[in-house]
């Protein structure tokens, strides 16, 4: 893809955008977080939605 | 005895019918009209658009559905609402014309006591030209469209298996487009089946949009609390893009496609073409183009409707600069301008305004995205629409108990980006309200206690785990009221 176009150019849009290091593509993909992030994301968007209408 | 008659089995209209059968099926008439046979969890329909799901695994027959709820289906298109009745009906009523092969373009008059309107939007692809499936490019927005742009996205891979280099362009296919999470979500997949194939020296891909700056999502960008910073969305949507490998347009405001090319003006006026292989545009939406007549068939449309097509209900419509926008503007209980027995809901319903900053180029082109409305807002609505009906029908009080504003509620969206347990991965991001309030949240414009911006496999679970679990709850299985919206 365009990896080595426009990402390590000086200044051109794509060079502003933060990427993940090595530990935290790690953590996005070890079960044991996803797992906790799961139940947390889930009663977080639980939350919202029946605190959002009465 | 009561007669409620919905129109549209979209997501709003279809959680609307389903409270309203549990409640009132026993002692009252509940009708729904909607032109299409099936139900569609439009969400999935992304995975429909890169092969992983086929059309039969996001929708299902609404016939057999409806007979088990007690609701009178007919398969036909609202065609235009007469409120106030005309010489022959006191009570108000909805033309509609068949679609249903056994009685196709038979006309017919279905009076309401009460009436809502969930007709969901039209697909404007005309408002372009040269967009669309029947024309040079692609769209995601129903089951048969994604699976059409399956069809071509192969031919794509395949050209890059003989060698072929390509470009891919996603994106807002008209300058005041909405749904840019789709298309998005669109072009993450496309990046991670072209990875998953180990193509990607052959592909360019470009993400095209309306937005005044990235991860505007037609809501005016947020702010997330990620990695112990409070970051706009712009940064966490550049971030994805650059991860993935994929650059992009924004102020774009697309004018016209040819076969190959998209013309596009950007917000300083400047008029340019991007040259592509393989392009899916989301059209701009505007109403389904029902009319409304008086008592002695005179056209109301324009009373009962804003400009735009969609139904005018309980917000504040006056014209005012951006600056003065405020939550308050936005409607509680989506009950029509005009007519009290009458209500709109989830896309149906006219925003009172944008929720992003309006712009415009020097040439006079709007370029900036009008308001999202679809999923779990559309739900919510169709809910609270249907329980006010269901209590005043109940207890003859004329009030609404039940209030759900955008400027309130909050909202999930979930990219996803690939697909397994295990290799699955997708951003998830919340906010809450969805209307920015700044009066209520002077720093960041919501609560953002309940924002966040999180990548990972466990927002990959929770997309699927929506898949199977709202699927579910649309079929009206057992229990399928404890599933909230």
């Amino acid at each position: 893809m365009s990896e080595s176009l426009d990402k390590n150019i000086p200044y051109s849009n794509m060079s502003y955008g933060t990427e993940p290091t090595r530990m935290v593509k790690f953590m996005r993909s070890c079960f044991i977080i996803q797992l906790f992030n799961f139940f947390k994301l889930n009663l977080k968007v639980m939350r919202i939605v029946v605190k959002g209408h009465s | 005895m009561a007669k409620v008659v919905v129109l549209g089995a979209g997501i709003s209209g279809h959680t609307a019918v389903s409270y309203l059968s549990k409640y009132l099926k026993k002692d009252h008439e509940i009708v729904m009209v909607s032109p299409n046979s099936n139900f569609q969890w439009v969400p999935s329909n992304i995975w429909v658009g890169v092969g992983l799901m086929t059309p039969d695994q996001v929708k299902f027959k609404l016939t057999p559905v409806y007979k088990k709820m007690g609701v009178h289906y007919k398969q036909a298109l609202a065609v235009a609402i007469h409120p106030e009745g005309d010489l022959e009906n006191e009570k108000g009523f909805v033309n509609i014309k068949y679609v249903s092969e056994d009685r196709k373009d038979v006309e017919e008059k279905v009076t309401y006591d009460y009436l809502i309107n969930a007709t969901g939007p039209k697909l404007n692809f005309e408002a372009t030209e040269g967009l669309g499936p029947k024309k040079f490019t692609q769209s995601v927005c129903t089951y048969d469209h994604a699976a059409h742009a399956w069809s071509n996205l192969q031919e794509a891979f395949q050209k890059m298996e003989n060698g072929e280099r390509q470009t891919f362009l996603v994106g807002t296919g008209h300058p005041m487009a909405t749904c840019q999470g789709a298309a998005f979500e669109y072009i993450l997949n496309i990046a991670f089946e072209i990875n998953k194939r180990k193509l990607n020296h052959l592909a360019d891909l470009w993400w095209i949009t309306n937005e005044y700056e990235l991860g505007d999502f037609g809501m005016g960008g947020a702010y997330i609390k990620r990695n112990g910073y409070i970051t706009p969305t712009k940064i966490f949507t550049e971030s994805i893009l650059k991860e993935y490998g994929i650059r992009w347009i924004k102020q774009a405001g697309v004018s016209k496609v040819e076969k190959g090319v998209t013309h596009y003006e950007t917000l300083d006026g400047e008029l340019n073409a991007i040259k592509f292989d393989f392009a899916m545009l989301i059209p701009g939406f505007a109403g389904v183009g029902m009319k409304a007549f008086d008592k002695k068939e005179n056209d109301i449309s324009s009373k009962v409707f804003a400009g735009n097509g969609m139904m005018k209900v309980d917000a504040d419509y006056n014209p005012k600069p951006y600056e003065n926008w405020s939550a308050k503007d936005w409607p509680l209980i989506y009950q029509s301008t005009s007519y009290k027995n009458v209500y709109a809901a989830g896309i149906a319903f006219a925003p009172p305004h944008a929720m992003s900053k309006p712009m415009e180029s020097p040439n006079g082109t709007k370029i900036f995205p009008t308001p999202p409305r679809t999923g779990m807002p559309s739900g919510v609505i169709g809910k609270i629409v249907a329980q006010n009906i269901i209590h005043q029908i109940k207890t003859g009080k004329v009030d609404h108990p039940h209030e759900a504003s955008m400027a309130k509620m909050g909202a999930a969206c979930i990219v996803s980006a690939g697909y397994g347990l295990r290799k699955g991965q997708a951003a998830v991001m919340t906010v809450n309200p969805i209307v920015q309030d700044w009066e209520k949240y002077p720093k960041w414009g919501r609560n953002i206690k309940d924002t966040v911006g999180v990548v990972g496999t466990a927002g990959h679970w929770m997309k699927l785990f929506m898949h199977y679990m709202f699927i579910y709850k649309a079929k009206a299985k057992p229990f399928w009221w404890l599933i909230p919206e």
